[in-house]
């Protein structure tokens, strides 16, 4: 494995939970549902996916216990926003805290064990591919999962009809109950599979990347995704674009750090969130660009006559 | 006569009841719709028809009585089952999606997984056939009101229903638009389909409507013939009592010149407003001017320069009383003894989270700063004077509220936008400029605006009304312009001017063939 090889692939493996988380939120906010709970979400994945890896010895049932966990602990925030009609912003906060929280509480016994890592999976023929066959087609699962979410919800989102009605309802929720689409259902199951993909990225976090716990191992990277949403201004494509940029950044970060490069690791650490400004300065200069863009109800509660 | 008693009724509503907490929304409704007829639901804001015809749309649930559908007692529980029954619905407020295209938009209503593609091409038909031309792969964002109601229109007929409810459909449409969509109406009659025609324009019902069922305070005051009716007798059976009659005309001479906009140009502001173009106009005391036009052809942006909320490049461009005022902003135009009423009631107008004292106090701080305020630069509210305006305002225009101070966005529109003109009335400006002052507002609503409008001209201040209702307009004008495209044209007297003329201006033909203008409108 060559020096290029080397690089990329760790900028992808730094880019995985980036992109995984992104895309759920990307669901849940194109449904109209702001959920600033990526963050906590994805801890509880990392946390329950260790866990659960210590626990049965198997890591692959670990990254399946951080996607459940991530699942579960969206719930909470559906049934509070959704259900209870709570506000979006204070909630999502408030899971993000109680992730944090509870993730440290129930990773304790963790701390410095050594962690199992899910294997690679090197797909036949494909990985033999010069150059792009490694980086490629011998990932570990949760990269191909990552993929294939981009795929799978560029083509719900946009060709099915389903997706039509998910946007449509993140479009003007109430003329979407007026049509007589199900309004809390589709968010309801867009918060989930947000949630679930929070956790699965929170399981690549400590199961992959880092296979240990180690508290608080987010490191904010919930809130790049969703700094990553905007940024894709909520476009499929554009967030794995968008994420493998950032995820770039984040290791040019280290590079810089280990060799003594006098760019100030906090300006590089600003600059997903800079870029994110940038985008969203550029699609309000035009109003055409917003409506079209944006989900209109995006963060609205909804509450239907009854 | 005879006829209507054998036939079936396509849909009939027996004792049909909603109620919401401790109000009856609809108290035993009995509705016969025939095949094949336009009929009128006829009633006041609140009068229960947008809460009668979302249960026949299965968007609400009734809470008593039952729906026939060709004698047949059926449960409407969703728009999807009114859809499969042979309802199809034209909501008064869209319900499109901005962000869509118009394809997509007609392919959320329907049922099912036809592809786009194949709805596309079925959706230009139908357009073609019906005389609504449509582009089916247009985003939303991008099309006029008008072509909005065609997507309605079209996505409704999509579905082959055998009744279509429209709720409100020519209020957003320019003579010659609603002109357009009695033609298809003609046509949908002809094919055998029946239609439930939401209105308060008595003049239209008239024109194109069967029969008429006239709801108010929920229950059916009246079921008739409206052909065999006066606008008078019909507005009698809408709000209980006679509508006063309002007449501009009585207006005496009009006085010195309190508003003169002279040669004022302003570029559009963002990609969907419109630039005035050389504006040009006196506004003298006792007399109301209006400025018809349809919607989106700059009135909100001469509303905006005029109110002060833009400010325009030369002082002198605007004065008021003789002051320039071009460059002063809003609250500096209030101390001028000016007031404005924006036509957005939600959110401009009023704040719909505050209560109405506090909406009160928003607007009239600056100019009522010793009446409602006290502690010097503290700016306290003075709550008991605050309290009593709120009061008198509200019986002088009989805003009617279930509390003595609800917030503003808990009124109906029509009580919430008396409350505001009654607001600026209170202050009896020397200038009041109002946008659209009675656009969605109930008849007796409507006219009770009207008429204290025209009351504060007769006592010598000036009024612009800036509307796109022509009757209104003819009601409390005594001069006339049109704004089209950014332009205005030159006020002349209500006495000569005609719908055909207005309608002429609106459309942009500015020749004054026939009319001789003392200056060529806008030759340059």
């Amino acid at each position: 494995m060559d020096m290029t090889q080397a690089i990329i692939l760790t900028i992808m493996t730094a880019a995985t939970p980036l992109l995984l988380a992104a895309i759920g939120e990307l669901v849940v906010e194109r449904s109209g549902v702001l959920n600033l709970g990526v963050e906590g979400m994805m801890i509880m994945g990392a946390v329950a996916a260790f866990a659960i890896a210590q626990l049965t010895g198997s890591a692959g049932l670990g990254a399946i216990g951080g996607l459940v966990a991530g699942m579960l602990f969206s719930l909470l925030f559906g049934f509070l926003t959704l259900t209870l009609v709570a506000n979006q912003v204070a909630t999502g906060l408030a899971l993000t805290i109680l992730g944090l929280g509870l993730s440290g509480m129930i990773g304790e016994a963790f701390i410095g064990l050594p962690g199992l890592k899910l294997a690679a999976v090197e797909i036949p023929l494909l990985s033999d591919i010069p150059f792009f066959g490694r980086i490629l087609f011998a990932q570990d699962p949760i990269f191909y999962t990552s993929i294939v979410a981009v795929i799978g919800v560029s083509w719900f989102l946009f060709r099915s009809r389903a997706g039509l009605r998910l946007r449509a309802i993140g479009d003007n929720h109430s003329s979407a109950h007026a049509l007589g689409i199900k309004v809390v259902r589709t968010r309801y199951l867009a918060v989930m599979f947000g949630g679930a993909c929070a956790g699965l990225a929170g399981a690549h976090l400590s199961i992959v990347y880092t296979p240990q716990w180690v508290e608080n191992m987010t490191a904010g990277r919930g809130w790049i995704a969703l700094a990553l949403v905007v940024f894709a201004s909520w476009r499929p494509g554009r967030a794995l674009i968008g994420a493998y940029l950032f995820g770039a950044v984040s290791i040019g970060q280290l590079f810089a750090q280990s060799r003594g490069i006098g760019i100030p690791s906090q300006l590089l650490s600003a600059l997903p969130y800079l870029a994110t400004i940038a985008v969203l300065v550029i699609i309000s200069l035009n109003r055409r660009m917003t409506l079209i863009n944006t989900p209109a109800s995006l963060g609205k509660s909804f509450v239907p006559e009854r | 006569m005879e006829n209507h008693e054998i036939e079936i009724p396509l849909l009939e509503t027996r004792r049909l009841t909603k109620i919401f907490g401790s109000l009856k929304a609809c108290d035993g409704i009995d509705l016969a719709i025939a095949p094949g007829e336009v009929h009128a639901l006829l009633g006041e804001n609140g009068a229960g028809k947008s809460t009668l015809v979302k249960m026949l749309f299965g968007v609400l649930e009734p809470s008593g009585g039952e729906i026939l559908w060709k004698g047949r007692p059926v449960k409407i529980g969703s728009p999807a089952q009114a859809r499969a029954t042979g309802v199809g619905m034209v909501f008064q407020h869209f319900s499109l999606f901005e962000a869509l295209t118009v394809a997509e938009n007609i392919a959320l209503a329907l049922d099912g997984n036809v592809p786009i593609e194949k709805i596309s091409d079925e959706a230009r038909r139908l357009s073609v056939d019906y005389g609504l031309p449509l582009d089916p792969s247009a985003h939303v964002a991008d099309l006029s009101v008008g072509e909005r109601q065609r997507i309605e229109i079209v996505r409704a007929l999509l579905q082959n229903p055998e009744l279509i409810i429209l709720d409100e459909p020519t209020s957003v449409l320019t003579p010659q638009e609603a002109d357009k969509l009695f033609e298809t109406l003609a046509k949908l009659k002809a094919e055998g389909r029946s239609v439930l025609y939401i209105s308060h324009r008595l003049e239209e019902v008239q024109r194109i409507c069967d029969r008429a069922t006239v709801l108010r305070h929920g229950k059916v005051t009246g079921a008739c013939d409206p052909r065999q009716e006066t606008p008078s007798s019909l507005a009698r059976m809408m709000v209980g009592g006679e509508v006063a009659a309002i007449s501009g005309a009585g207006l005496g001479e009009p006085g010195e010149v309190l508003v003169e906009v002279s040669k004022l140009s302003a570029p559009a502001r963002s990609p969907f407003a419109v630039a005035l173009k050389d504006v040009n106009l006196t506004v003298r005391a006792g007399e109301v001017i209006a400025i018809a036009g349809v919607a989106g052809n700059g009135q909100s942006e001469l509303f905006d320069v005029l109110s002060g909320e833009v400010t325009v490049s030369h002082a002198d461009q605007i004065r008021i009383g003789g002051v320039a005022a071009g460059r002063l902003g809003i609250t500096a135009r209030r101390l001028m003894g000016c007031s404005f009423v924006p036509e957005e009631r939600h959110g401009h107008a009023a704040v719909p989270t505050m209560n109405l004292s506090g909406n009160l106090v928003l607007s009239r701080y600056a100019s009522d700063r010793k009446t409602f305020l006290s502690g010097g630069w503290l700016g306290l509210i003075n709550t008991g004077p605050v309290a009593t305006a709120t009061k008198r305002i509200s019986t002088d225009m009989d805003v009617r509220k279930s509390l003595v101070d609800p917030l503003a966005g808990s009124l109906s529109g029509g009580n919430l936008q008396k409350f505001i003109v009654g607001r600026e009335l209170d202050r009896q400006p020397r200038v009041l400029i109002v946008n659209q002052p009675t656009w969605g507002v109930d008849a007796g609503a409507a006219s009770r605006i009207r008429q204290a409008l025209v009351d504060l001209a007769r006592s010598g201040s000036a009024v612009v009304v800036i509307s796109q209702d022509l009757d209104e307009v003819f009601e409390i004008a005594s001069r006339v312009a049109v704004i089209n495209e950014g332009r205005l044209s030159v006020p002349e007297p209500v006495a000569t001017m005609t719908r055909e003329r207005i309608g002429l201006l609106m459309g942009g033909f500015h020749d004054g063939a026939g009319h001789p203008q003392p200056e060529a409108l806008h030759a340059h």
